[in-house]
Parts: structure tokens; C-alpha cells; sequence
């Protein structure tokens, strides 16, 4: 094969789902992603290499192009606005971002939301035209109103059990998420050929809504 | 921000080393040779302009200019790039020079400081600007010298791919007919390469399905010259006929310059909107994950100087090409040492002078430590010179 395509995919969660998705398009990854200690793993057959990353780092691979190609949830991609082509959405790991509080929330005079993700949670409270003070938090995210941290939070939701569980409900959505076949600028025209035939191979594959 | 250490300098620009400056130089002699042989005649222009003339007119979003205010309170701004710069002088100082006009240039630009490694506050571009040319043939004329300055430059292996703005504005026009906010949708789209954002507004946007699959397969128009006839299927508005027709010219011009090879055809190279008015194209080189260089044609640019004209131009990332090319073939020049007396000096550097008038490179010094054990020939080569030459 003329091109060697570097891939980065996201280790943990979505990784069986790239794995699955990539098998219906009829490209065999040789190993289990989510179960290879490996950082990079060939596949010659394909003309591929893929590089095991942590999700968040996708892009950043991706926009560097030491991965030409890579798979990225649209969370991340809001989050971390990198310059890469998002070219097809692979309708995997489907979730949401939503604005998150108690049920009995009432606007308050200095709002609070405390979010993983601070750039997207600041971006939609700007377009609303609304000033909010954002919070970074990393994990447990649901305790932030609990305790009286921030009045709101912004997170992902993919069924709403962990919310309901904590006495929390929903009360905007900001977008749908679902995982994201990105390319490097150069990569996207370089390899413009192998770029495209992936992306219709997978484009064949891909769950319908 | 705690205070700085003393080794530390703002994110986002460099210091360059002996070696480094050597590569820097060379590319630069090439690429600037290269199109003084091409007619281009280099300029130079000052690093502070005012923001409301240069910094208002360059293609930089505001955002992203870096800017100060001089003692009288007036916003002065650290020059984005060079084609604004060249746009005010071509309509004041040279406004009696006929057109066409030819001029290159190499010079350091600045963008406000981003928290990232590899976007960068102070660069280098080299490029060229043609002024008062507003056909096919100039356009051309450009991406040939851009295809002959990356040669120049050393780079192997890349592609120029060329857009033209005016087949999009057309073809948006034609299949959303008075709404304005749904093209630039789609525009945006394009410019932040969210291909699925793209194809997600055309649903929302309740099109025929005709209308929405031609606007869809625009993501998929690259290629070669026969991409021409696919795009004009697509679209039978004026303004993108026009387009097709110009790129198909352009297309034939590149190749009788003998350069097509390195040329691909995409319509969702746009480069920004506001400022482009015609072709526009983007450079790639092979194991560099950053273009290398752009260009287009912006006709609406010198009207606001005040002597409007059409114009195309390019500029190679001369930074992204050094961190590409190996190092220059040419030997470093031979250093010799001249080491002295006080009671030779005289003689000495006499001598030193002959040999730097026959072009040679000569340091001298009063003493050397040399270490006992070593003849002349290994204590030139301890201190990093070819020869040493003592007058003691």
C-alpha cells in the first residue's frame, strides 16, 4: 500500500466501539484496543498504524499530525478547538452536554456552574448573553450543587441515571455528542485518497439514527 | 503570572542559533533569489503600523493582532503579515509606478500570544505580491513561483491544492436563494472544516433533495482538471461558472509551466471570506503536519489605500520549512585562527586582513592555552577551528 494512515484512537470506553465499527466496515484491527498495553499498534494489512491515546488527547495528535487520522468525541472537539477536519460522525458513544441542577434552581444574582468542561460551558452561557462564573472541576461533577459549589453544572448525560441518583435533574441541552472521525489539515490533502476511501468505508458501516 | 525566571521568554517566539540562522539565511538567499529571477523586487516595510489602516485591513482576525498603544493613546499594531503592509505602500509611495507591479519580500510577523507550543507569536514568511494583474495567467503566474520557492527553499515533496471563493458564494447563492444567514452557515462550516457540522445544517435547512446532495458532494470535489466539469453540474449560477472557468484556466496555464503535477483542484479551499475575492490555495509538504504555504487572490484590498487594483500573492511559513529541510549542502566556511604576540601583532593582522579580503574567515587572538601535549593541527581542531596560524 502506498500510505501508511496513523490513526489515534481513544483507549477506554469507546474503544470497543471503534473496534466494532471498524470490523463492520470490514477493516480487522489485529489487536483488542481497549485491552493492549501497546501505545502503538501495526497493522500492516490495513496500510494503518493506530496509536492507543487518552481521549483528550486525540486532537492534539491529530492537529500535530503525528496522526493523520484520528477518533474524537465531539465533547473534546468543543472543548479544545483544534485545527482538524471533522469529517464524519460515526454515531458511537451517543450522549449529550447538558446544563445540570437541582430541581427547585431559580436564576441567582451571581450564577455559578462548575463544569470538566470549562470552554464549552463559558461559550453557551456567552451566546445566551448570560455572565456566569465557571468552575473547573475534574471529576464528580454532581456534587458541585449538592454542596453549594455552583448553583448549575455542565456535563455529559447518556442515560440520566447518575443525575436522577442524586436528586439532580436536567435542564437544557446544549448538544449532542457522538465520536467524530477527525484529519490533519496535510494529512486530509497529502493522503487525500486513503483519507477518503476510510472514510466511506466506515461511512457504509455507521449505525443509522 | 509569577514573575518570570531569568532564562524565560514569552510564549510563542524563538531564539535562533548560529546553526539555525545559517539554514534560516540560505532558505531565505534561495527563495528571495528565486523570485528576483521571476522579476520580483524585494521591499521591506516598518514592523509598527497603525491598526486602524494595516492592522483594520490584513486578513488577521482582530482577536489575534498584536497590539499597543503609543504615548499618545493611538493602537499601533505589530504587523500581521506582510500583503497590507505592501497594499498601503503600493497605493502611497509607488501610487505613480505602473502597474503590474512585482515585489517580494522577507520579513518577521507577529500574532497576539496564544498558552500553546507550536502556535507561534513571531515567525518568518517569505512571499511574493502581483499587483494590477487580474487575470488567469497572474494567478497562475503565483502558484508557479510559489511551486519554484518551495523548490528554492528545499522542500521535496508537497502539493498546492487551489479553491476558488467565488463557486461557493455561487452555488450557496443559487440553492439558498435570500438567505443570507443560512450561507454564511455553511461558510463557517467550511472555514472551521466541521464537515459534519456542514452536512447537519444542510438537514436543518429543509432543501429539496436535489439541492441538498449537490451542496453536499462540494465536500467531495478534489481532484484534477476534470473536477471542473463535476463542479459545473452542480452549479449553473454566473458567479460559480465564472469560477470553474477561471480555475480550468488557471489549471491549463500550470500546465505549460510544467508544474500541474504538484497541483490539485479543491472547492472547499476557501481561506478566509472576507478577504479573498478569487482563487485561493494552501501548501502541504509530506511529514509536516502544518501547510507550508497560502496565497489568493484579494482584489478588494488596495481599494481601501485608496488605489484600487487587483492583486494575488503568496507567502511561504519559511519557520515550518526550516524545521523540514536537512541541512544546506554547501560546506561551512573553512575558520582559521590567527594567534599573536604582542610583539607580532602587527604582522598578524596584516595577515588576518589578506586572508578576509581573499574571502576567508579569520578570528584572532592575543594568546592561546594550548595545551602541551597537542601540536598546532589538534589545537586548532580542540577549539573548533580548521587551522591556526601563531605569529608568536
Amino acid at each position: 500500500m502506498a500510505y501508511l494512515l496513523k490513526v489515534a484512537v481513544p483507549k477506554g470506553r469507546i474503544a470497543k466501539h471503534v473496534h466494532r465499527l471498524f470490523n463492520e466496515a470490514g477493516l480487522t484491527i489485529p489487536e483488542c484496543l481497549d485491552e493492549t498495553r501497546k501505545f502503538v499498534v501495526p497493522a500492516p494489512d490495513l496500510g494503518m498504524e493506530f496509536i492507543v491515546a487518552k481521549p483528550a488527547d486525540v486532537p492534539t495528535y491529530v492537529e500535530y499530525g503525528v496522526a493523520d487520522i484520528g477518533i474524537a468525541g465531539k465533547d473534546v472537539l468543543m472543548e479544545e478547538n483544534r485545527h482538524v477536519y471533522e469529517l464524519l460522525d460515526l454515531g458511537i458513544a451517543r450522549c449529550r452536554f447538558s446544563v445540570i441542577g437541582l430541581p427547585d434552581w431559580r436564576p441567582t444574582l451571581h450564577p455559578r456552574v462548575a463544569s470538566k468542561f470549562p470552554n464549552v460551558a463559558s461559550q453557551y452561557f456567552r451566546e445566551k448573553g448570560q455572565q456566569v462564573e465557571v468552575i473547573k472541576l475534574n471529576g464528580n461533577v454532581e456534587l458541585a450543587p449538592l454542596i453549594g459549589l455552583a448553583d448549575r453544572i455542565v456535563d455529559l448525560v447518556e442515560t440520566g441515571n447518575t443525575i436522577r441518583e442524586n436528586g439532580l435533574v436536567e435542564l437544557e441541552v446544549i448538544a449532542d455528542v457522538t465520536s467524530r472521525l477527525i484529519a490533519n489539515r496535510v494529512s486530509y490533502r497529502m493522503k487525500h485518497e486513503a483519507v477518503q476511501r476510510l472514510c466511506d468505508q466506515l461511512q457504509r458501516a455507521i449505525p443509522l439514527v | 503570572m509569577a514573575k518570570p525566571k531569568v532564562f524565560e521568554k514569552p510564549t510563542g517566539v524563538k531564539d535562533y542559533l548560529p546553526e539555525a540562522v545559517a539554514k534560516l539565511r540560505t532558505i531565505e538567499r534561495n527563495v528571495l533569489d528565486c523570485m528576483e529571477r521571476w522579476g520580483y523586487r524585494q521591499i521591506m516595510t516598518p514592523t509598527l503600523e497603525y491598526y486602524d489602516t494595516v492592522g483594520v485591513a490584513s486578513s488577521t482576525s482582530d482577536e489575534k493582532l498584536f497590539k499597543l498603544l503609543d504615548k499618545k493613546g493611538t493602537t499601533v499594531v505589530l504587523r500581521s503579515d506582510m500583503t497590507a503592509p505592501i497594499a498601503r505602500v503600493v497605493a502611497s509611495l509607488l501610487k505613480d509606478h505602473p502597474l503590474p507591479l512585482r515585489l517580494s519580500y522577507h520579513s518577521n510577523v507577529f500574532r497576539a500570544f496564544e498558552d500553546e507550543a507550536g502556535r507561534e507569536a513571531e515567525f518568518f514568511q517569505t512571499g511574493g505580491e502581483l499587483v494590477g494583474d487580474a487575470t488567469a495567467d497572474g494567478d497562475a503566474e503565483v502558484v508557479a513561483l510559489a511551486i519554484a520557492a518551495l523548490k528554492a527553499a528545499g522542500v521535496q515533496s508537497f502539493k498546492i491544492a487551489i479553491g476558488h471563493v467565488g463557486f461557493l458564494h455561487g452555488l450557496f447563492e443559487e440553492a439558498l436563494p435570500d438567505r443570507p444567514d443560512a450561507q454564511d452557515a455553511l461558510k463557517d462550516r467550511l472555514l472551521q472544516r466541521d464537515h459534519v457540522g456542514f452536512r447537519n445544517a444542510l438537514r436543518r435547512f429543509s432543501l429539496s433533495e436535489f439541492d441538498r446532495d449537490r451542496l453536499e458532494s462540494v465536500l467531495r470535489l478534489r481532484g484534477g482538471r476534470e473536477i471542473c466539469e463535476r463542479a459545473e453540474r452542480i452549479a449553473e449560477h454566473e458567479k460559480a461558472r465564472d469560477a470553474v472557468r477561471h480555475l480550468r484556466e488557471v489549471w491549463d496555464a500550470l500546465c505549460d509551466y510544467g508544474v500541474s503535477g504538484h497541483v490539485l483542484l479543491d472547492l472547499t479551499v476557501i481561506g478566509d471570506f472576507s478577504y479573498y475575492t478569487g482563487m485561493t490555495f494552501e501548501g502541504y509538504a509530506a511529514d509536516l503536519g502544518f501547510p507550508v504555504c497560502n496565497g489568493g487572490r484579494y482584489d478588494n484590498l488596495l481599494r481601501q489605500f485608496g488605489r484600487p487594483a487587483a492583486a494575488t500573492g503568496f507567502a511561504l511559513k519559511t519557520n515550518r520549512i526550516l524545521e523540514l529541510v536537512g541541512e544546506p549542502t554547501a560546506l561551512p566556511p573553512r575558520r582559521v585562527l590567527v594567534a599573536y604576540s604582542a610583539r607580532r601583532r602587527t604582522e598578524a593582522l596584516r595577515h588576518a586582513a589578506d586572508m578576509r579580503s581573499r574571502g576567508g574567515t579569520v578570528v584572532v587572538t592575543q594568546r592561546v592555552d594550548r595545551d602541551p601535549n597537542f601540536g598546532a593541527a589538534g589545537c586548532a581542531a580542540s577549539l573548533g577551528y580548521d587551522d591556526v596560524i601563531e605569529f608568536l
